[in-house]
Protein backbone atom coordinates (compact mmCIF):
# COMPACT_ATOMS: atom_id res chain seq x y z
CA UNK A 1 0.00 0.00 0.00
CA UNK A 2 2.80 2.34 1.01
CA UNK A 3 4.72 1.45 -2.15
CA UNK A 4 1.71 2.17 -4.36
CA UNK A 5 1.31 5.61 -2.76
CA UNK A 6 5.01 6.24 -3.33
CA UNK A 7 4.68 5.17 -6.95
CA UNK A 8 1.69 7.48 -7.48
CA UNK A 9 3.63 10.39 -6.03
CA UNK A 10 6.63 9.64 -8.25
CA UNK A 11 4.43 9.31 -11.33
CA UNK A 12 2.74 12.65 -10.54
CA UNK A 13 6.10 14.43 -10.14
CA UNK A 14 7.33 12.85 -13.36
CA UNK A 15 4.19 13.96 -15.23
CA UNK A 16 4.58 17.49 -13.93
CA UNK A 17 8.27 17.66 -14.89
CA UNK A 18 7.58 16.32 -18.38
CA UNK A 19 4.76 18.86 -18.87
CA UNK A 20 6.99 21.78 -17.86
CA UNK A 21 9.80 20.37 -19.99
CA UNK A 22 7.53 20.24 -23.04
CA UNK A 23 6.58 23.92 -22.70
CA UNK A 24 10.22 24.82 -22.07
CA UNK A 25 11.38 22.96 -25.19
CA UNK A 26 8.64 24.51 -27.32
CA UNK A 27 9.76 27.99 -26.26
CA UNK A 28 13.41 27.28 -26.97
CA UNK A 29 12.71 25.73 -30.38
CA UNK A 30 10.38 28.52 -31.49
CA UNK A 31 11.97 31.59 -29.90
CA UNK A 32 14.21 33.90 -31.94
CA UNK A 33 16.74 36.08 -30.14
CA UNK A 34 17.67 39.54 -31.33
CA UNK A 35 21.32 38.63 -31.89
CA UNK A 36 20.48 35.82 -34.30
CA UNK A 37 20.74 36.42 -38.00
CA UNK A 38 19.47 34.32 -40.88
CA UNK A 39 22.39 32.70 -42.69
CA UNK A 40 22.46 33.31 -46.44
CA UNK A 41 22.82 30.22 -48.72
CA UNK A 42 26.54 30.90 -49.13
CA UNK A 43 27.03 31.03 -45.34
CA UNK A 44 25.03 27.80 -44.96
CA UNK A 45 27.40 26.18 -47.45
CA UNK A 46 30.28 27.52 -45.35
CA UNK A 47 28.69 25.99 -42.26
CA UNK A 48 28.49 22.63 -44.05
CA UNK A 49 32.19 22.87 -44.97
CA UNK A 50 33.00 23.80 -41.35
CA UNK A 51 31.38 20.53 -40.27
CA UNK A 52 32.68 18.41 -43.18
CA UNK A 53 36.28 19.34 -42.38
CA UNK A 54 35.66 19.20 -38.63
CA UNK A 55 37.17 22.66 -38.10
CA UNK A 56 35.59 22.64 -34.63
CA UNK A 57 38.05 20.00 -33.41
CA UNK A 58 40.81 22.65 -33.33
CA UNK A 59 38.95 25.98 -33.46
CA UNK A 60 36.30 27.48 -31.26
CA UNK A 61 33.24 29.63 -31.87
CA UNK A 62 32.11 31.41 -28.71
CA UNK A 63 34.76 29.42 -26.85
CA UNK A 64 33.15 26.11 -27.85
CA UNK A 65 35.34 23.58 -29.65
CA UNK A 66 38.92 22.32 -29.53
CA UNK A 67 41.83 24.31 -28.13
CA UNK A 68 44.63 23.55 -30.55
CA UNK A 69 43.80 26.58 -32.71
CA UNK A 70 42.46 30.05 -31.92
CA UNK A 71 38.83 31.06 -31.40
CA UNK A 72 37.36 32.39 -34.64
CA UNK A 73 34.15 34.10 -33.43
CA UNK A 74 35.34 37.61 -34.34
CA UNK A 75 38.25 36.84 -36.65
CA UNK A 76 36.37 38.33 -39.61
CA UNK A 77 36.23 41.81 -38.05
CA UNK A 78 39.64 41.57 -36.34
CA UNK A 79 41.66 44.54 -37.65
CA UNK A 80 44.84 42.43 -37.55
CA UNK A 81 43.31 39.45 -39.40
CA UNK A 82 40.21 40.01 -41.52
CA UNK A 83 38.94 38.25 -44.66
CA UNK A 84 42.14 38.37 -46.73
CA UNK A 85 44.29 36.94 -43.97
CA UNK A 86 41.75 34.18 -43.26
CA UNK A 87 41.53 33.33 -46.95
CA UNK A 88 45.30 33.01 -47.16
CA UNK A 89 45.32 30.67 -44.15
CA UNK A 90 42.78 28.22 -45.57
CA UNK A 91 45.11 26.50 -48.03
CA UNK A 92 48.47 27.46 -46.54
CA UNK A 93 48.08 25.59 -43.25
CA UNK A 94 50.28 26.33 -40.26
CA UNK A 95 52.40 24.53 -37.70
CA UNK A 96 49.45 22.46 -36.50
CA UNK A 97 46.84 23.14 -39.19
CA UNK A 98 46.79 20.72 -42.11
CA UNK A 99 46.97 22.10 -45.66
CA UNK A 100 43.49 22.10 -47.16
CA UNK A 101 42.66 22.41 -50.84
CA UNK A 102 39.57 24.61 -50.83
CA UNK A 103 38.30 26.00 -54.13
CA UNK A 104 37.59 29.74 -54.46
CA UNK A 105 33.86 29.06 -54.04
CA UNK A 106 34.50 27.10 -50.85
CA UNK A 107 36.79 29.79 -49.46
CA UNK A 108 34.08 32.40 -50.09
CA UNK A 109 31.49 30.19 -48.43
CA UNK A 110 33.65 29.72 -45.32
CA UNK A 111 34.28 33.45 -45.17
CA UNK A 112 30.53 34.15 -45.47
CA UNK A 113 29.93 31.77 -42.55
CA UNK A 114 32.61 33.38 -40.36
CA UNK A 115 31.22 36.80 -41.25
CA UNK A 116 27.72 35.72 -40.21
CA UNK A 117 29.01 34.30 -36.91
CA UNK A 118 30.96 37.51 -36.28
CA UNK A 119 27.78 39.57 -36.57
CA UNK A 120 25.99 37.69 -33.77
CA UNK A 121 28.14 38.95 -30.87
CA UNK A 122 31.52 39.08 -29.16
CA UNK A 123 33.90 36.48 -27.83
CA UNK A 124 35.84 37.19 -25.70
CA UNK A 125 33.34 39.84 -24.64
CA UNK A 126 35.45 42.66 -23.21
CA UNK A 127 32.41 44.93 -22.90
CA UNK A 128 30.41 42.50 -20.76
CA UNK A 129 29.32 43.82 -17.38
CA UNK A 130 29.76 41.66 -14.29
CA UNK A 131 27.14 42.33 -11.62
CA UNK A 132 27.50 41.96 -7.87
CA UNK A 133 25.06 38.99 -7.80
CA UNK A 134 27.41 36.99 -10.01
CA UNK A 135 25.41 37.55 -13.20
CA UNK A 136 27.11 38.71 -16.40
CA UNK A 137 25.36 41.00 -18.86
CA UNK A 138 26.83 40.17 -22.23
CA UNK A 139 27.03 42.94 -24.80
CA UNK A 140 25.31 42.84 -28.15
CA UNK A 141 26.38 44.05 -31.57
CA UNK B 1 24.74 -17.47 -17.92
CA UNK B 2 23.07 -18.45 -21.19
CA UNK B 3 23.03 -15.10 -22.91
CA UNK B 4 26.65 -13.93 -23.18
CA UNK B 5 25.91 -10.76 -25.19
CA UNK B 6 26.04 -8.57 -22.08
CA UNK B 7 29.64 -9.72 -21.59
CA UNK B 8 30.45 -8.91 -25.23
CA UNK B 9 29.24 -5.34 -24.62
CA UNK B 10 31.68 -5.11 -21.71
CA UNK B 11 34.52 -6.60 -23.79
CA UNK B 12 33.90 -4.11 -26.58
CA UNK B 13 33.65 -1.32 -24.00
CA UNK B 14 37.02 -2.19 -22.46
CA UNK B 15 38.64 -2.35 -25.93
CA UNK B 16 37.12 1.08 -26.73
CA UNK B 17 38.56 2.40 -23.46
CA UNK B 18 42.07 1.17 -24.33
CA UNK B 19 41.80 2.60 -27.86
CA UNK B 20 40.38 5.87 -26.54
CA UNK B 21 43.33 6.31 -24.18
CA UNK B 22 45.75 5.47 -26.99
CA UNK B 23 44.21 8.09 -29.29
CA UNK B 24 44.23 10.50 -26.34
CA UNK B 25 47.98 10.03 -25.88
CA UNK B 26 48.59 10.52 -29.61
CA UNK B 27 46.43 13.70 -29.53
CA UNK B 28 48.48 14.94 -26.58
CA UNK B 29 51.67 14.31 -28.57
CA UNK B 30 50.30 16.56 -31.33
CA UNK B 31 50.02 19.42 -28.84
CA UNK B 32 53.74 19.07 -28.13
CA UNK B 33 54.98 18.04 -31.58
CA UNK B 34 52.67 19.66 -34.18
CA UNK B 35 54.13 17.58 -37.03
CA UNK B 36 53.62 14.27 -35.22
CA UNK B 37 51.41 12.06 -37.46
CA UNK B 38 50.07 15.27 -39.05
CA UNK B 39 50.16 13.81 -42.56
CA UNK B 40 48.58 10.50 -41.50
CA UNK B 41 46.11 11.46 -38.78
CA UNK B 42 45.89 15.21 -38.17
CA UNK B 43 44.31 16.53 -34.98
CA UNK B 44 40.89 17.04 -36.62
CA UNK B 45 40.78 13.24 -37.12
CA UNK B 46 42.60 12.22 -33.95
CA UNK B 47 40.36 14.17 -31.55
CA UNK B 48 37.05 12.60 -32.66
CA UNK B 49 38.72 9.16 -32.61
CA UNK B 50 39.69 9.78 -28.99
CA UNK B 51 36.36 11.27 -27.90
CA UNK B 52 34.18 8.70 -29.69
CA UNK B 53 36.20 5.78 -28.30
CA UNK B 54 35.97 7.03 -24.74
CA UNK B 55 32.27 7.83 -25.02
CA UNK B 56 31.74 4.36 -26.53
CA UNK B 57 33.38 2.86 -23.44
CA UNK B 58 30.89 4.66 -21.20
CA UNK B 59 27.86 3.71 -23.29
CA UNK B 60 28.90 0.09 -23.94
CA UNK B 61 29.86 -0.57 -20.31
CA UNK B 62 26.62 1.00 -19.05
CA UNK B 63 24.46 -0.90 -21.55
CA UNK B 64 26.33 -4.18 -20.99
CA UNK B 65 25.96 -3.77 -17.23
CA UNK B 66 22.22 -3.09 -17.58
CA UNK B 67 21.69 -6.23 -19.68
CA UNK B 68 23.79 -8.32 -17.25
CA UNK B 69 22.04 -7.09 -14.12
CA UNK B 70 18.59 -7.54 -15.63
CA UNK B 71 19.27 -11.15 -16.51
CA UNK B 72 21.22 -12.01 -13.35
CA UNK B 73 19.28 -10.19 -10.65
CA UNK B 74 15.80 -9.80 -12.10
CA UNK B 75 15.99 -13.21 -13.81
CA UNK B 76 14.54 -11.41 -16.81
CA UNK B 77 14.49 -13.50 -19.97
CA UNK B 78 16.19 -11.15 -22.41
CA UNK B 79 15.68 -11.97 -26.05
CA UNK B 80 18.97 -13.45 -27.22
CA UNK B 81 18.19 -12.46 -30.79
CA UNK B 82 17.45 -8.80 -29.98
CA UNK B 83 20.40 -8.41 -27.61
CA UNK B 84 22.78 -9.93 -30.15
CA UNK B 85 21.28 -7.75 -32.89
CA UNK B 86 21.87 -4.70 -30.68
CA UNK B 87 25.50 -5.72 -30.18
CA UNK B 88 26.10 -6.32 -33.90
CA UNK B 89 24.47 -2.96 -34.77
CA UNK B 90 26.79 -1.13 -32.35
CA UNK B 91 29.85 -3.08 -33.47
CA UNK B 92 29.24 -2.31 -37.15
CA UNK B 93 28.32 1.33 -36.43
CA UNK B 94 31.49 1.73 -34.40
CA UNK B 95 33.58 0.32 -37.24
CA UNK B 96 31.79 2.59 -39.74
CA UNK B 97 32.49 5.65 -37.54
CA UNK B 98 36.17 4.69 -37.21
CA UNK B 99 36.30 4.24 -41.00
CA UNK B 100 34.83 7.72 -41.54
CA UNK B 101 37.26 9.34 -39.10
CA UNK B 102 40.30 7.55 -40.51
CA UNK B 103 39.38 8.68 -44.02
CA UNK B 104 38.42 12.23 -42.96
CA UNK B 105 34.67 11.95 -43.60
CA UNK B 106 32.77 14.13 -41.18
CA UNK B 107 29.57 16.14 -41.39
CA UNK B 108 28.19 16.20 -37.85
CA UNK B 109 28.60 18.62 -34.96
CA UNK B 110 31.05 18.44 -32.07
CA UNK B 111 31.15 15.02 -30.30
CA UNK B 112 28.92 13.51 -33.02
CA UNK B 113 31.20 14.42 -35.93
CA UNK B 114 30.39 11.35 -38.05
CA UNK B 115 28.10 11.66 -41.10
CA UNK B 116 24.57 12.27 -39.73
CA UNK B 117 23.10 9.07 -41.21
CA UNK B 118 25.09 7.03 -38.65
CA UNK B 119 22.95 8.34 -35.81
CA UNK B 120 20.14 6.07 -37.06
CA UNK B 121 21.73 2.74 -36.01
CA UNK B 122 22.79 4.36 -32.73
CA UNK B 123 19.17 5.34 -32.07
CA UNK B 124 18.03 1.87 -33.13
CA UNK B 125 20.34 0.38 -30.49
CA UNK B 126 18.85 2.56 -27.75
CA UNK B 127 15.36 1.59 -28.86
CA UNK B 128 16.29 -2.09 -28.78
CA UNK B 129 17.54 -1.68 -25.22
CA UNK B 130 14.42 0.33 -24.33
CA UNK B 131 12.04 -2.19 -25.86
CA UNK B 132 13.56 -5.03 -23.85
CA UNK B 133 13.83 -3.00 -20.66
CA UNK B 134 10.24 -1.83 -20.67
CA UNK B 135 8.85 -5.16 -21.89
CA UNK B 136 10.50 -6.97 -18.99
CA UNK B 137 10.30 -4.34 -16.27
CA UNK B 138 7.19 -2.23 -16.79
CA UNK B 139 4.97 -4.75 -15.00
CA UNK B 140 6.98 -4.22 -11.83
CA UNK B 141 7.25 -0.44 -12.10
CA UNK B 142 5.11 0.20 -9.02
CA UNK B 143 7.84 -1.34 -6.89
CA UNK B 144 10.87 -0.05 -8.77
CA UNK B 145 13.81 1.08 -6.65
CA UNK B 146 15.38 4.35 -7.75
CA UNK B 147 18.04 2.75 -9.99
CA UNK B 148 15.39 1.19 -12.23
CA UNK B 149 13.78 4.62 -12.57
CA UNK B 150 17.19 6.02 -13.44
CA UNK B 151 17.86 3.41 -16.11
CA UNK B 152 14.40 3.93 -17.61
CA UNK B 153 14.88 7.70 -17.61
CA UNK B 154 18.38 7.39 -19.08
CA UNK B 155 17.14 5.28 -21.99
CA UNK B 156 14.11 7.47 -22.82
CA UNK B 157 15.96 10.77 -22.53
CA UNK B 158 18.94 9.44 -24.48
CA UNK B 159 16.65 8.74 -27.44
CA UNK B 160 14.98 12.15 -27.13
CA UNK B 161 18.18 14.18 -26.82
CA UNK B 162 20.03 12.30 -29.54
CA UNK B 163 17.12 13.15 -31.86
CA UNK B 164 17.21 16.74 -30.62
CA UNK B 165 20.92 17.00 -31.39
CA UNK B 166 20.05 16.56 -35.07
CA UNK B 167 17.46 19.33 -35.24
CA UNK B 168 20.14 21.33 -37.03
CA UNK B 169 19.28 19.27 -40.12
CA UNK B 170 16.02 21.25 -40.30
CA UNK B 171 16.31 24.58 -42.16
CA UNK B 172 14.66 26.57 -39.34
CA UNK B 173 17.56 25.61 -37.05
CA UNK B 174 20.40 25.38 -39.57
CA UNK B 175 19.74 28.87 -40.91
CA UNK B 176 20.08 30.50 -37.47
CA UNK B 177 23.51 30.21 -35.92
CA UNK B 178 22.58 31.17 -32.35
CA UNK B 179 19.52 28.91 -32.21
CA UNK B 180 21.51 26.08 -33.74
CA UNK B 181 24.39 26.37 -31.24
CA UNK B 182 21.90 26.74 -28.37
CA UNK B 183 20.06 23.53 -29.27
CA UNK B 184 23.36 21.75 -29.95
CA UNK B 185 24.58 22.44 -26.41
CA UNK B 186 21.16 21.88 -24.88
CA UNK B 187 21.02 18.39 -26.38
CA UNK B 188 24.71 17.73 -25.69
CA UNK B 189 24.40 18.68 -22.02
CA UNK B 190 21.28 16.59 -21.68
CA UNK B 191 22.47 13.42 -23.38
CA UNK B 192 25.46 13.51 -21.04
CA UNK B 193 22.88 13.79 -18.24
CA UNK B 194 21.04 10.82 -19.75
CA UNK B 195 24.06 8.50 -19.75
CA UNK B 196 24.81 9.76 -16.23
CA UNK B 197 21.37 8.46 -15.24
CA UNK B 198 22.47 5.01 -16.46
CA UNK B 199 25.91 5.24 -14.84
CA UNK B 200 24.75 6.67 -11.50
CA UNK B 201 21.92 4.15 -11.49
CA UNK B 202 24.58 1.47 -11.86
CA UNK B 203 26.49 2.96 -8.90
CA UNK B 204 23.43 2.83 -6.66
CA UNK B 205 22.60 -0.67 -7.90
CA UNK B 206 26.14 -1.81 -6.99
CA UNK B 207 25.91 -0.23 -3.56
CA UNK B 208 22.63 -1.98 -2.90
CA UNK B 209 23.96 -5.36 -4.05
CA UNK B 210 27.34 -5.17 -2.30
CA UNK B 211 25.65 -4.08 0.89
CA UNK B 212 22.87 -6.63 0.29
CA UNK B 213 20.37 -3.97 1.30
CA UNK B 214 17.92 -2.72 -1.30
CA UNK B 215 16.59 0.04 0.97
CA UNK B 216 19.35 2.33 -0.29
CA UNK B 217 17.50 2.56 -3.60
CA UNK B 218 14.08 2.91 -2.03
CA UNK B 219 14.51 5.73 0.47
CA UNK B 220 12.66 9.02 0.20
CA UNK B 221 16.04 10.74 0.00
CA UNK B 222 17.09 8.60 -3.01
CA UNK B 223 13.95 9.62 -4.92
CA UNK B 224 14.34 13.27 -3.93
CA UNK B 225 17.85 13.30 -5.39
CA UNK B 226 16.71 11.40 -8.47
CA UNK B 227 14.11 14.04 -9.29
CA UNK B 228 16.59 16.80 -8.58
CA UNK B 229 18.98 15.12 -11.02
CA UNK B 230 16.25 14.84 -13.61
CA UNK B 231 15.46 18.54 -13.22
CA UNK B 232 19.14 19.25 -13.83
CA UNK B 233 19.14 17.05 -16.90
CA UNK B 234 16.17 18.97 -18.32
CA UNK B 235 16.98 22.57 -17.41
CA UNK B 236 20.56 22.78 -16.12
CA UNK B 237 22.60 22.68 -19.32
CA UNK B 238 22.97 26.37 -20.19
CA UNK B 239 26.19 26.96 -18.22
CA UNK B 240 27.86 25.71 -21.43
CA UNK B 241 26.63 28.79 -23.26
CA UNK B 242 26.41 31.60 -20.66
CA UNK B 243 28.54 33.68 -23.01
CA UNK B 244 26.45 33.05 -26.16
CA UNK B 245 23.75 35.70 -26.77
CA UNK B 246 20.78 33.36 -26.26
CA UNK B 247 17.60 34.35 -24.39
CA UNK B 248 18.57 35.54 -20.90
CA UNK B 249 15.75 33.58 -19.18
CA UNK B 250 17.28 30.27 -20.33
CA UNK B 251 20.60 31.17 -18.76
CA UNK B 252 18.99 32.58 -15.57
CA UNK B 253 17.04 29.36 -15.10
CA UNK B 254 20.12 27.26 -15.61
CA UNK B 255 22.16 29.40 -13.22
CA UNK B 256 19.61 28.64 -10.52
CA UNK B 257 19.64 24.88 -10.78
CA UNK B 258 22.82 23.81 -12.56
CA UNK B 259 25.35 21.40 -11.21
CA UNK B 260 23.52 20.19 -8.13
CA UNK B 261 23.69 16.80 -9.87
CA UNK B 262 27.07 16.13 -8.30
CA UNK B 263 25.72 16.73 -4.80
CA UNK B 264 23.22 13.99 -5.38
CA UNK B 265 25.60 11.11 -5.78
CA UNK B 266 28.10 12.39 -3.24
CA UNK B 267 25.40 12.42 -0.60
CA UNK B 268 24.23 8.92 -1.50
CA UNK B 269 27.67 7.33 -1.63
CA UNK B 270 28.70 9.12 1.57
CA UNK B 271 25.65 7.82 3.40
CA UNK B 272 26.22 4.34 2.04
CA UNK B 273 29.89 4.12 2.95
CA UNK B 274 29.31 5.35 6.46
CA UNK B 275 26.94 2.50 7.14
CA UNK B 276 28.81 -0.24 5.28
CA UNK B 277 29.76 -3.18 7.56
CA UNK B 278 33.40 -4.19 7.13
CA UNK B 279 32.59 -7.87 6.61
CA UNK B 280 30.61 -7.05 3.51
CA UNK B 281 33.18 -4.53 2.27
CA UNK B 282 35.86 -7.23 2.21
CA UNK B 283 33.75 -9.15 -0.32
CA UNK B 284 34.45 -6.74 -3.18
CA UNK B 285 37.62 -4.82 -2.31
CA UNK B 286 38.49 -3.67 -5.84
CA UNK B 287 34.94 -2.64 -6.78
CA UNK B 288 34.77 -0.79 -3.48
CA UNK B 289 38.09 0.95 -4.13
CA UNK B 290 36.79 2.28 -7.44
CA UNK B 291 33.55 3.46 -5.82
CA UNK B 292 35.55 5.13 -3.05
CA UNK B 293 37.64 6.87 -5.74
CA UNK B 294 34.36 8.06 -7.26
CA UNK B 295 33.70 9.86 -3.96
CA UNK B 296 36.94 11.81 -4.24
CA UNK B 297 36.44 12.68 -7.90
CA UNK B 298 32.87 13.80 -7.31
CA UNK B 299 34.10 16.05 -4.54
CA UNK B 300 36.81 17.65 -6.72
CA UNK B 301 34.56 18.07 -9.75
CA UNK B 302 31.72 19.29 -7.57
CA UNK B 303 33.93 22.06 -6.27
CA UNK B 304 34.97 22.97 -9.80
CA UNK B 305 31.40 22.80 -11.11
CA UNK B 306 30.01 25.00 -8.35
CA UNK B 307 32.71 27.57 -8.94
CA UNK B 308 32.20 27.85 -12.67
CA UNK B 309 28.44 27.62 -12.61
CA UNK B 310 28.58 31.20 -11.31
CA UNK B 311 28.40 33.29 -14.49
CA UNK B 312 30.96 35.83 -13.23
CA UNK B 313 33.52 33.05 -12.85
CA UNK B 314 32.34 31.12 -15.89
CA UNK B 315 33.06 34.28 -17.87
CA UNK B 316 36.79 33.73 -17.23
CA UNK B 317 36.90 29.94 -17.31
CA UNK B 318 34.77 29.39 -20.42
CA UNK B 319 36.80 28.49 -23.50
CA UNK B 320 39.79 27.43 -21.41
CA UNK B 321 41.24 24.11 -20.30
CA UNK B 322 39.35 24.46 -17.01
CA UNK B 323 36.25 23.28 -18.90
CA UNK B 324 38.27 20.32 -20.18
CA UNK B 325 39.45 19.56 -16.62
CA UNK B 326 35.80 19.35 -15.61
CA UNK B 327 34.68 17.21 -18.54
CA UNK B 328 37.66 14.85 -18.40
CA UNK B 329 37.64 14.81 -14.60
CA UNK B 330 34.00 13.74 -14.75
CA UNK B 331 34.21 11.18 -17.55
CA UNK B 332 37.41 9.60 -16.26
CA UNK B 333 37.17 10.24 -12.53
CA UNK B 334 33.46 9.60 -12.06
CA UNK B 335 32.03 7.63 -14.99
CA UNK B 336 35.06 5.40 -15.47
CA UNK B 337 35.52 4.58 -11.79
CA UNK B 338 31.83 3.62 -11.45
CA UNK B 339 31.89 1.54 -14.64
CA UNK B 340 35.18 -0.13 -13.65
CA UNK B 341 33.55 -1.07 -10.33
CA UNK B 342 30.65 -2.47 -12.35
CA UNK B 343 32.91 -4.55 -14.63
CA UNK B 344 34.85 -5.86 -11.62
CA UNK B 345 31.56 -6.79 -9.96
CA UNK B 346 30.37 -8.61 -13.10
CA UNK B 347 33.69 -10.45 -13.44
CA UNK B 348 33.55 -11.54 -9.79
CA UNK B 349 30.06 -12.97 -10.47
CA UNK B 350 31.10 -15.00 -13.49
CA UNK B 351 34.44 -16.18 -12.10
CA UNK B 352 34.28 -17.26 -8.43
CA UNK B 353 38.10 -17.60 -8.37
CA UNK B 354 38.64 -13.99 -9.41
CA UNK B 355 41.02 -12.40 -6.93
CA UNK B 356 40.32 -8.68 -6.49
CA UNK B 357 43.26 -8.36 -4.09
CA UNK B 358 45.99 -9.04 -6.66
CA UNK B 359 48.91 -6.57 -6.22
CA UNK B 360 48.64 -5.74 -9.94
CA UNK B 361 45.16 -4.25 -9.36
CA UNK B 362 46.26 -2.16 -6.40
CA UNK B 363 49.26 -0.87 -8.38
CA UNK B 364 47.07 -0.04 -11.39
CA UNK B 365 44.49 1.64 -9.21
CA UNK B 366 47.11 3.83 -7.53
CA UNK B 367 48.86 4.79 -10.77
CA UNK B 368 45.47 5.61 -12.34
CA UNK B 369 44.31 7.90 -9.54
CA UNK B 370 47.67 9.58 -8.97
CA UNK B 371 48.08 10.25 -12.70
CA UNK B 372 44.51 11.52 -13.02
CA UNK B 373 45.10 14.03 -10.22
CA UNK B 374 48.22 15.39 -11.97
CA UNK B 375 46.39 15.37 -15.32
CA UNK B 376 43.49 17.33 -13.82
CA UNK B 377 45.75 19.86 -12.09
CA UNK B 378 47.80 20.43 -15.27
CA UNK B 379 44.59 21.25 -17.14
CA UNK B 380 43.55 23.69 -14.42
CA UNK B 381 46.96 25.37 -14.61
CA UNK B 382 46.74 25.58 -18.42
CA UNK B 383 43.22 27.01 -18.13
CA UNK B 384 44.27 29.71 -15.67
CA UNK B 385 47.15 30.69 -17.95
CA UNK B 386 44.91 30.80 -21.03
CA UNK B 387 42.29 32.88 -19.23
CA UNK B 388 45.01 35.31 -18.17
CA UNK B 389 46.12 35.55 -21.80
CA UNK B 390 42.54 36.16 -22.99
CA UNK B 391 41.58 38.88 -20.52
CA UNK B 392 44.73 40.39 -19.02
CA UNK B 393 47.28 40.56 -21.83
CA UNK B 394 46.99 42.42 -25.04
CA UNK B 395 48.75 41.84 -28.32
CA UNK B 396 50.27 38.46 -27.43
CA UNK B 397 49.78 36.06 -30.32
CA UNK B 398 47.84 32.82 -29.87
CA UNK B 399 50.91 30.79 -30.87
CA UNK B 400 52.99 32.50 -28.14
CA UNK B 401 50.34 31.65 -25.58
CA UNK B 402 50.37 28.01 -26.76
CA UNK B 403 54.18 27.96 -26.52
CA UNK B 404 54.00 29.26 -22.97
CA UNK B 405 51.76 26.29 -22.11
CA UNK B 406 54.38 23.80 -23.31
CA UNK B 407 55.28 22.69 -19.78
CA UNK B 408 51.59 22.14 -18.93
CA UNK B 409 51.16 19.99 -22.02
CA UNK B 410 54.28 17.96 -21.10
CA UNK B 411 52.88 17.17 -17.65
CA UNK B 412 49.44 16.55 -19.17
CA UNK B 413 50.89 14.02 -21.63
CA UNK B 414 53.00 12.18 -19.03
CA UNK B 415 49.99 11.99 -16.70
CA UNK B 416 47.85 10.75 -19.61
CA UNK B 417 50.34 7.94 -20.18
CA UNK B 418 50.12 7.19 -16.44
CA UNK B 419 46.30 6.91 -16.68
CA UNK B 420 46.75 4.51 -19.59
CA UNK B 421 49.25 2.34 -17.69
CA UNK B 422 47.08 2.29 -14.56
CA UNK B 423 43.91 1.29 -16.39
CA UNK B 424 45.82 -1.15 -18.61
CA UNK B 425 46.99 -3.04 -15.51
CA UNK B 426 43.39 -3.39 -14.31
CA UNK B 427 41.71 -3.86 -17.68
CA UNK B 428 43.74 -6.67 -19.26
CA UNK B 429 43.00 -9.36 -16.61
CA UNK B 430 39.32 -8.39 -16.69
CA UNK B 431 39.29 -8.65 -20.47
CA UNK B 432 40.91 -12.10 -20.34
CA UNK B 433 38.29 -13.42 -17.92
CA UNK B 434 35.41 -11.95 -19.94
CA UNK B 435 36.80 -13.41 -23.18
CA UNK B 436 37.24 -16.81 -21.52
CA UNK B 437 33.67 -16.69 -20.23
CA UNK B 438 32.48 -15.99 -23.76
CA UNK B 439 34.51 -18.92 -25.06
CA UNK B 440 36.74 -16.70 -27.17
Amino acid sequence: MKQIAKWKRSAAIMAMLVAVFSVYNYRIYSEMVAADTTLCPEAIHGQELWQQYNCNSCHQLYGLGGYLGPDLTNIYSDPNKGPECIKAMFNAGSRSMPVFHFSETEKKALLAYLNAVDQTGYYPDYKAKIETNGWVNISSK
Amino acid sequence: MKNKTALWFLILGLIALLLGMLFGILSGMQYLLPDFLKALLPFNQMRPLHVTSVLSWIILAAVGGTYFYLSEFEKASLSKRLTSFHFVVYLLTGLAIYGCYFTGHFGGKEYLEFPPVLILPILLGWMLLGSQYFRLMIGKCKTWPVYYWMWATGIVFMVYHLCESYLWLLPSFREHFIKSIEVQWKSGGSYVGSWNMLVYGTAIFLMAKIKADDSIGRSRQAFFFYFLGLTNLMFGWAHHIYIVPTAAWVRYLSYGISMTEWVILLQMIYTWRKSLPTTIVSGHPLALKFLAATDVWIFLNLLLAIVFSIPAINFFTHGTHITVAHSMGSTIGINTTILMASVVFVVSRIDPDFDEKKPRFLLGFRIFNGSLLIFWLSLLAAGIQKSHWMYFTKGTAFSSMQDSLHWCYCIFLIAGIGIFIGLYLVTIPLLKILLKACGA
